[in-house]
């Protein structure tokens, strides 16, 4: 059974966000995507400073056995991405919450909210794929 | 691995398993407008006696020509021991199975290749090849767009005198993936690319530099590629693999090398053969590994311990990303690689030394014989590999065609392709021509040219 933080917000593409304090939101994907992708080998992250929409693909997380994309579940720019990866993106799948995240984005003023799901919502999600 | 194919028994079983009453039901939904009609242009098929003797007849009407044309293929000397080898049971196949771990040998045979292009090239790492010279410069083109995320556009500068149907091509291909090909002109008297030429490069993705040029004359790569890289570009460099036995190889180009090396595998012990087939090869530095397209063989230890081979880095592939791999090319041009890797086995590193070497001074010997001749001189100042450009005093089709008669074939034509430079014709002599045979071009041509008969004697 995956674990799925109360306190995040989730996407039904298994991308987690956490409101952070200033305003920003970092994005990982969730503790079932690791799992079911296998060991990871490797990610590729986009730009500091590219402008991504709610639903754009922004990221690659690539496992022994498949490579997929990660979408970014917010408008905005991407202010950051954890320079951990680039050398151990087996961080992923140690801790896909916390020192796996991926990157941060600021939201623009203007965008229009994407389709998140809370914890509860995200977890009856998972169970549904489950049968 | 055998291929049986369905009995007619079979076939009527499947059939009435599904309930369709024969097997052009199962085209039913394609509309009939989608549909191609029997090919009007393509004859009944040949049985094998019938085709052997219209082969044979084909090949007769060639004659034994003795050829200058280089222009992008080149006639080297090939080992006998080259094809004896390649066309051995064990290596006669162009495809890698489809489990390809289960033949070791043609994975084995792959890294070893794939490790003397990385040697030729002074890089990091190369694919397993990809289908000719031409589409993998394409390739290059969207490999660079994939990994120089920086640049602001999908433009690619590509000197003139890069070869023209390499240009075409990647045209061709990256054409609807919204890439651009900015032509950059050449100094006229040198026939080479000069930065102070190159205007409105900002945020181009990638430089092209072909080394020899399609002139055969020598780039300034250093400068080249301390210049793209200034300007956040990549550079994709186009070599012939033979120069490299002279030249300073693309990984040493500069301060940083070249980031993406490409080229025309045929010099490696594929024969003309009329234009084809041949392999294209490609390396890059390790950074970009992961952009590059193409199958990659990489060596690795199974589970009790023992050398093993393998593909490896398959997220980029089409199988694995589909739409969003980097190449739709999921396979290699494994019966020319094998006689590529053999051909290097064979030469060495000095064998492609003396190779290149023997090539330039045949070239320059040829050029020496053929500017003696009334109205023909050099087209460019500088030093060339083993090709070079000659202008004459009247158009260059009908000499071609008076040489063709005489057995020879004189060069590459350049009226088509240069308008720009008049009257002019590329020849290359390889280190497969002699002394006597550049003799009897000259005093052809000079037959042609209505000069008085040259006394042999050469330089």
């Amino acid at each position: 059974m995956s674990t799925v933080p109360a306190e995040l917000e989730y996407t039904d593409a298994h991308e987690w966000l956490r409101r952070l304090p200033d305003g920003t939101v970092e994005v990982g994907i969730t503790d079932h995507a690791q799992h079911a992708l296998g060991d990871l080998v490797y990610v590729e992250l986009p730009e500091v400073g590219r402008a991504v929409k709610a639903g754009e693909a922004c990221a690659v997380v690539e496992s022994v056995k498949s490579a997929s994309d990660v979408y970014s579940p917010v408008t905005g720019e991407v202010i950051a991405c954890n320079p951990v990866l680039e050398k151990a993106p087996e961080t992923i799948n140690q801790d896909p919450y916390r020192a796996g995240w991926m990157m941060r984005v600021r939201v623009a003023p203007d965008a229009v909210a994407g389709a998140v799901l809370s914890a509860a919502q995200y977890t009856e999600f998972l169970d549904g794929k489950d049968d | 691995m055998a291929f049986i194919p369905h009995t007619p028994a079979d076939v009527r079983e499947m059939l009435a398993a599904i309930g369709a009453a024969d097997v052009e039901a199962l085209f039913d939904e394609i509309p009939a407008g989608l549909r191609s009609e029997p090919l009007a242009g393509v004859p009944e098929a040949l049985n094998e006696m019938r085709i052997g003797r219209l082969l044979r007849e084909r090949a007769a009407a060639d004659g034994m020509v003795l050829s200058f044309i280089g222009a992008g293929a080149y006639e080297h000397h090939i080992p006998a021991a080259v094809w004896a080898i390649a066309s051995r049971g064990e290596f006669y196949t162009s495809y890698t199975p489809y489990q390809a771990e289960a033949s070791q040998g043609t994975l084995q045979l792959i890294y070893e290749y794939q490790t003397m292009i990385a040697s030729l090239t002074g890089m990091e790492v190369a694919n397993a090849s990809l289908y000719d010279g031409a589409s993998s410069l394409a390739e290059a083109a969207l490999m660079a767009v994939r990994a120089n995320r920086k640049a602001p556009s999908r433009r690619i500068l590509v000197p003139a005198t890069t070869h023209p149907h390499y240009r075409q091509v990647a045209r061709a291909i990256t054409g609807r993936q919204g890439l651009s090909f900015d032509v950059l002109p050449y100094d006229a008297d040198e026939g080479i690319l000069a930065t102070s030429d190159i205007v409105a490069a900002a945020g181009a993705v990638a430089l092209v530099v072909q080394q020899p040029n399609f002139f055969g004359r020598l780039e300034e790569v250093d400068a080249l590629t301390d210049w793209a890289h200034a300007q956040g570009m990549l550079v994709i460099a186009v070599v012939n693999p033979i120069s490299l036995g002279l030249l300073e190889p693309p990984g040493a180009w500069g301060g940083r090398g070249a980031d993406i090396v490409v080229g025309e595998g045929q010099p490696l012990g594929v024969p003309l053969s009329s234009g084809g087939p041949y392999f294209g090869f490609m390396a890059t530095r390790k950074e970009f590994v992961r952009h590059m397209p193409g199958r990659i063989v990489g060596r690795t230890l199974d589970t009790s311990g023992r050398e093993g081979y393998t593909l490896t880095l398959q997220a980029r592939e089409q199988h694995i990303r589909r739409a969003k791999a980097t190449s739709n090319i999921c396979t290699n041009q494994g019966l020319l690689v094998t006689a590529a890797t053999i051909y290097l086995s064979l030469m060495g590193a000095q064998g492609i030394e003396r190779t290149a070497a023997a090539s330039h001074a045949r070239t320059r010997e040829l050029l020496a014989a053929l500017v003696r001749l009334p109205g023909v001189r050099t087209a460019f100042r500088g030093p060339c590999f083993h090709e070079a450009v000659l202008r004459f005093d009247r158009p260059v089709a009908p000499l071609l065609e008076g040489l063709a008669r005489d057995g020879i074939l004189g060069g590459f034509d350049l009226a088509g392709h240069y308008p720009e430079l008049g009257p002019a014709l590329l020849v290359c002599a390889t280190e497969t021509k002699t002394s006597a045979d550049i003799e009897r071009y000259a005093a052809a041509l000079g037959r042609l040219l209505g000069a008085p008969p040259v006394r042999a004697g050469i330089c």
